[in-house]
């Protein structure tokens, strides 16, 4: 057996790398726009069922879905942003919660109608099941591969943000958009990709989830809290806040859920109401 | 030439706001109908009065400060389970039962409008939903006093006024939850009507300006949020006193997103705007629900993209605007 702490850390930061990758694309909209979008976890469940439809129905091993969950919900939060979002870039706090709370809600229902309302099971391959020993202990194989994942998407977005031309115009865009716009910055095109790539990854998240914790209908709706969560909690805009953030969340909801399971949730929500009372533009948040 | 201006003085437009038009006559004896013509429906009747008080209750502080607030079932769940506990242990009588829920969610309300008065926009919208979610977990959680997730079973209410008996087909249930919202709506529509009214809107349109002209922000938020909070938690004790019981839906994230449906749907900072959204809201969930419950929120989900592309104003919003059109052709 594990020894308990460890362990449990690393299902944590198993957990919270899930998060990272779940709620960065959020995080970098958020910031961008200020478009409070709460069907971010719908494009996460648009990944989940891309994936189990080609594992279950076509039979496409399961490495070879997740780049086709990455396009699907990237491709479809394109369609929506043309169509909706982009009308309510202006609008109030209040419209873009009203708006993007109904696609959540259809969401819900249109993935009941198609899938049932069941737990859907997806067959990971022979390789990433199991568990190997390192130094006593028994890490999960899933779990290592989620982590590389995340690292690897880290790695991918810090590079890509940091040393390419698209990554500044998006960092002058998130610090100032006014001025950015001045310098002949197309914002809205680059928040067009922006948003397309973040909803991308979240289906990726979606896809990846479904191993470690389940999907049904309702992902939209249990998993968006956490989402915001993170995303608030690290503050918009920032790379580095989301990851410090998912991990914060990840191991305190995992040891949380160990150590004290009669609090239940009690535990993450009070560390987000104390750190945003504390910050409220979030731990890495700029002002 | 344009026709001379008479000057508006605040007094005179508080004064004119606050006359009674002949419609809002017509609604509230319309209320009296389903006594007459539905009285099969007057348990839902009595459950779209409530959901209506409380829609009002989420308009004070939303409609008319502009407090986006998600956990606003907070209040109403504190409400519901103060009133049934205290019917519980205490007392049955229904009257008391609301004034222990009024003043519990009160003073809930007040502690936590000293947060809500500091923030704004995005954190805003996350310490309240976060708030919430904490108010649900501690009911959850707090099984021996609640009874968690299977509900608080064994509340009995005492018949109103030790007459009339909370019966079978609500119409007790009916009569006593649409006279505390005749109640509460004559008192909001005073507090709207008054100066005090005209400072929350102010402070919606622009919170920096009005402590400029003399009105502190923070203060007035705390006011509204507490009263919203008292309205809320009455809300939730008519339900157990209705129902008899308290659950963990009364509490629930759910909640608080179908109120500010109800609200936006029917049209935020207008007095009847969540009346008039909870009544659809409601009716149509209880014909839909019987046809095919689980796509009941994608008709929720499409109607909601559709109020704020198309109704921004919501419904009572739209028809002011066509009835506006049709008073002045262009």
């Amino acid at each position: 057996m594990l020894p308990p702490i460890l362990g449990v850390l690393f299902d944590g930061i198993a957990y919270g790398m899930l998060l990272f990758v779940l709620s960065v694309g959020l995080s970098v909209t958020l910031g961008l726009m200020n478009f409070v979008n709460l069907a971010h976890c719908a494009f996460a469940m648009i990944g989940g069922y891309v994936t189990v439809t080609l594992v279950n129905s076509y039979g496409w091993p399961f490495l070879a879905t997740l780049p086709a969950a990455f396009i699907a919900a990237a491709v479809t939060s394109v369609v929506l942003e043309r169509l909706l979002y982009r009308r309510l870039y202006r609008a109030s706090d209040l419209d873009q919660v009203l708006l993007t709370i109904g696609l959540a809600f259809i969401s819900v229902s249109v993935a009941a109608y198609f899938f049932g309302t069941l737990q859907q099971p997806v067959e990971t391959p022979a390789m990433l099941r199991g568990s190997i020993e390192f130094l006593g202990l028994g890490l999960g194989k899933y779990r290592l591969f989620l982590i590389g994942v995340a690292l690897m998407v880290t790695l991918a977005l810090v590079i890509g943000l940091e040393y390419t031309r698209f990554g500044a115009k998006v960092r002058a865009a998130v610090d100032n958009q006014r001025m950015a716009r001045g310098l002949g910055i197309d914002v809205d095109w680059t928040f067009a990709t922006t948003f397309a790539l973040g909803c991308g990854l979240a289906g990726l998240g979606g896809a990846l989830a479904i191993e470690i914790v389940g999907l049904d209908p309702n992902f939209s709706f249990t998993y968006l809290v956490y989402v915001l969560i993170v995303v608030s909690v690290g503050g918009l805009g920032s790379i580095a806040g989301s990851f410090a953030a998912a991990m914060l969340i990840g191991i305190s909801d995992i040891a949380g859920k160990y150590y004290v399971p009669e609090l239940g949730a009690f535990l993450i929500y009070l560390v987000m109401v104390v750190v945003l009372m504390w910050k409220p533009a979030g731990l890495f948040g700029k002002r | 030439m344009s026709p001379p201006v008479t000057p508006v003085t605040p007094q005179s437009y508080l004064l004119a706001r606050g006359r009674w038009h002949p419609l809002e006559i017509v609604f509230w004896l319309a209320t009296l109908l389903p006594f007459v013509l539905f009285p099969n429906y007057l348990s839902l009747a009595s459950q779209i009065a409530i959901t209506a008080l409380f829609a009002l209750s989420l308009d004070i502080i939303l409609g008319y400060a502009g407090v986006v607030s998600l956990g606003h079932a907070a209040f109403f769940g504190i409400g519901a389970y103060s009133a049934g506990l205290f019917s519980k242990y205490v007392w049955g009588e229904p009257f008391s039962g609301l004034l222990v829920a009024a003043t519990l969610a009160g003073i809930l309300g007040y502690a936590t409008s000293f947060i809500i008065a500091r923030f704004r926009h995005l954190p805003l919208i996350m310490i309240t939903l976060g708030l919430g979610l904490l108010a649900h977990e501690v009911a959850n959680s707090a099984h021996w006093l609640t009874g968690g997730s299977d509900g608080l079973q064994g509340v009995r209410t005492q018949p109103l006024f030790g007459v009339f008996r909370f019966d079978l087909y609500g119409k007790t249930a009916y009569a006593y939850s649409l006279g505390v919202l005749f109640i509460v709506f004559l008192c909001t529509r005073r507090l709207i009507n008054s100066p005090f009214g005209l400072a929350l809107r102010g402070i919606r349109e622009n919170w920096n300006r009005m402590p400029a002209i003399g009105a502190d922000s923070r203060a007035h938020i705390r006011k509204a949020y507490t009263i919203a909070a008292i309205i809320a938690g009455i809300c939730g004790a008519l339900l157990t006193q209705t129902t008899n019981s308290a659950s963990l839906e009364s509490i629930s994230f759910q909640r608080s997103a179908d109120v500010l449906v109800m609200l936006v749907l029917g049209g935020a900072g207008k007095l009847y705007g969540g009346l008039v959204g909870a009544a659809i809201f409601m009716v149509a969930r209880d014909q839909f629900s019987g046809i095919a419950p689980q796509f009941w929120y994608f008709w929720i989900g499409v109607l909601l993209v559709a109020v704020v592309m198309f109704l921004p104003n919501g419904i009572l919003g739209g028809l002011a605007k066509i009835t506006a059109r049709w008073r002045r052709p262009p």
